[in-house]
């Protein structure tokens, strides 16, 4: 295991990509860092810049306007960077794929590590989630 | 001569979760000007209802929005029972509005704690989404879901509300009112939240005409405006509450609006436990007219409008949805001119902006050849010129 992904894979600090979400997702995100869930305990963490991120949380369908804005916050983030689609909209465009604004699903335009679908995705699934993505890293 | 710098915020920032553009311009400390953009969040959803039957919109429709999620249901059956003339039970009409009013709670308990972690209170923030985790476990005990109820349907409800549940309903919509109580007590009383929010992004009575608002950001500069009173939908007109409005038109008010809403939503619940009676709890429609049909509901942030257009077929042919957020949003035009840098941030976050309710697009054909220049293209311009002079005096 190198440097990087031992160190990637104690304290993920991720940050929050809304390409074109209903707001469900981003809400049950926040949510997992309120008291009743609080994945701080673990050392996750909510940051502001995505250039100190680990892993990218990505929600919501991708439309026109957001697919330059997705894939310059991806090649702003430090690399090794995880990316987890959070709810079914960014797992398969959910009921929006024959929409006129929305083009592609996530996995087309980056590496999706991890897919939580759920309309939204409870917090424990978001948890469980991470902690998947973070088991997938141990076993390289 | 002042020196105008332009501050761009967005559209993935930690201010809000939702993608969008602002363009303050700072004058020193003061914000001279802001220019707002929108549109990421577009998807077409009034195109897409076009393609898809009256019972797959209500799903749809739910969608738009997160937070106000049983509110654009809610007016979307309205407007194709207004179009129908459908006579819908008594029992659903209280289950609908339980529901509104239980999103109405957490929709206001999540702002207030988003306004706390702006203004540097994370406190706030922790303890109202602390509280607001029971009303989402009432919604999942209700309908099996804690965000994106599924509760509407034309004619009805989809699911009754089960005589057992009642009871733990009326407990702990109970436990709220002391919670509301130390909330209003700690935002009365804390002279740094007052200083912070009293005189800040004001929005006059004659402003918020001007620019349409609604909600609680209209209620909050003395607009006494409410469609639960105004145009009595579901059994709203039986029902004892007041429409609650304050003065000022600051972020100050626009808080105490929203929390002695949360006390009337409470009183409205209650209410409707009790009046709830056995019964149907749907009109069990199999057929439609051609016709046209509006439904109006105030969401927690103003009022929401949907519009059906029939032909007699399985889908609306047309479908047009307006949002209170679209007026609130264009409000920050007015009353974060003026402030300062540090207080934008609750400036924008007080109209309680949902972009995703209002999303437009506009295609603009180009007429004029503009280009937008950047360093290395003006370079190339120094350039050029220097050639040309060079040119000219070889000659």
């Amino acid at each position: 295991m190198s440097i990087k992904i031992k160190a990637l894979s104690k304290s993920p600090w991720v940050f929050h990509v809304s390409a074109a979400s209903c707001n469900n997702c981003d809400i049950e995100i926040l949510d997992c860092f309120t008291p009743r869930f609080d994945v701080e305990r673990f050392g996750v963490q909510l940051i502001g810049s995505v250039r100190h991120a680990d892993a990218l949380v990505v929600t919501g369908v991708i439309n026109k306007k957001t697919i330059p804005l997705v894939k310059k916050v991806y090649e702003q983030a430090s690399k090794p960077c995880l990316v987890i689609a959070v709810g079914t909209c960014s797992c398969s465009q959910h009921m929006f794929r024959f929409g006129y604004n929305v083009i592609e699903p996530l996995d087309k335009i980056l590496p999706v590590s991890v897919y939580i679908p759920g309309c939204p995705p409870k917090p424990e699934a978001i948890i469980l989630g991470i902690v998947k993505a973070l088991g997938t890293l141990k076993k390289k | 001569m002042s020196h105008k710098v332009i501050i761009p915020i967005g559209p993935y920032h930690p201010l809000q979760e939702e993608p969008e553009f602002f363009r303050l311009y700072v004058e020193g400390e003061k914000v001279v000007d802001i220019d707002i953009v929108i549109g990421y969040n577009h998807r077409g959803i009034e195109e897409l209802a076009e393609d898809k039957h009256y019972d797959q919109v209500t799903f749809l429709v739910e969608r738009i929005c997160g937070i106000c999620s049983s509110s654009h249901p809610f007016a979307f059956v309205l407007a194709v029972e207004d179009l129908l003339k459908t006579q819908v039970p008594e029992r659903a009409h209280y289950i609908r509005m339980i529901v509104d009013e239980l999103q109405r709670l957490h929709s206001h308990l999540l702002w207030l704690g988003l306004a706390g972690h702006f203004i540097g209170y994370n406190t706030v923030w922790m303890w109202a989404w602390r509280y607001r985790e029971p009303v989402l476990d009432l919604f999942e005990q209700i309908s099996g879901n804690r965000n994106n109820y599924a509760m509407m349907k034309v004619g009805g409800v989809r699911r009754d509300i089960k005589p057992e549940d009642l009871p733990t309903i009326k407990k702990q919509i109970d436990k709220l009112i002391p919670v509301l109580d130390m909330f209003k007590g700690a935002i009365t009383d804390d002279p740094v939240i007052k200083a912070r929010l009293k005189g800040v992004g004001v929005l006059t009575r004659e402003q918020v005409l001007d620019f349409g608002a609604l909600g609680p950001t209209a209620r909050a500069s003395g607009v006494d405006i409410d469609v639960r009173r105004d145009e009595p939908y579901a059994m709203y007109s039986s029902i004892k509450w007041s429409v609650i409005t304050q003065k000022d038109g600051d972020v100050f008010a626009k808080t105490m609006v929203r929390i002695l809403e949360m006390y009337e939503s409470i009183n409205i619940i209650r209410q409707c436990l009790v009046k709830m009676k056995k019964g149907p709890i749907d009109a069990n429609v199999t057929d439609l007219i051609p016709g046209e049909g509006i439904g109006r509901v105030e969401a927690p942030r103003g009022e929401c409008f949907h519009y059906i257009k029939s032909d007699g077929t399985n889908r609306p042919v047309r479908h047009k949805i307006r949002a209170p957020s679209f007026m609130n949003v264009a409000t920050n035009k007015v009353s974060c001119v003026g402030g300062t840098i540090s207080d934008a941030a609750i400036t924008l976050g007080a109209v309680d902006p949902c972009y995703c309710c209002t999303e437009r697009t506009a295609v603009i054909a180009k007429t004029t050849n503009t280009k937008i220049m950047n360093g290395w293209d003006l370079i190339k311009l120094c350039q050029e010129k220097t050639h040309k002079l060079l040119h000219k005096l070889e000659k």
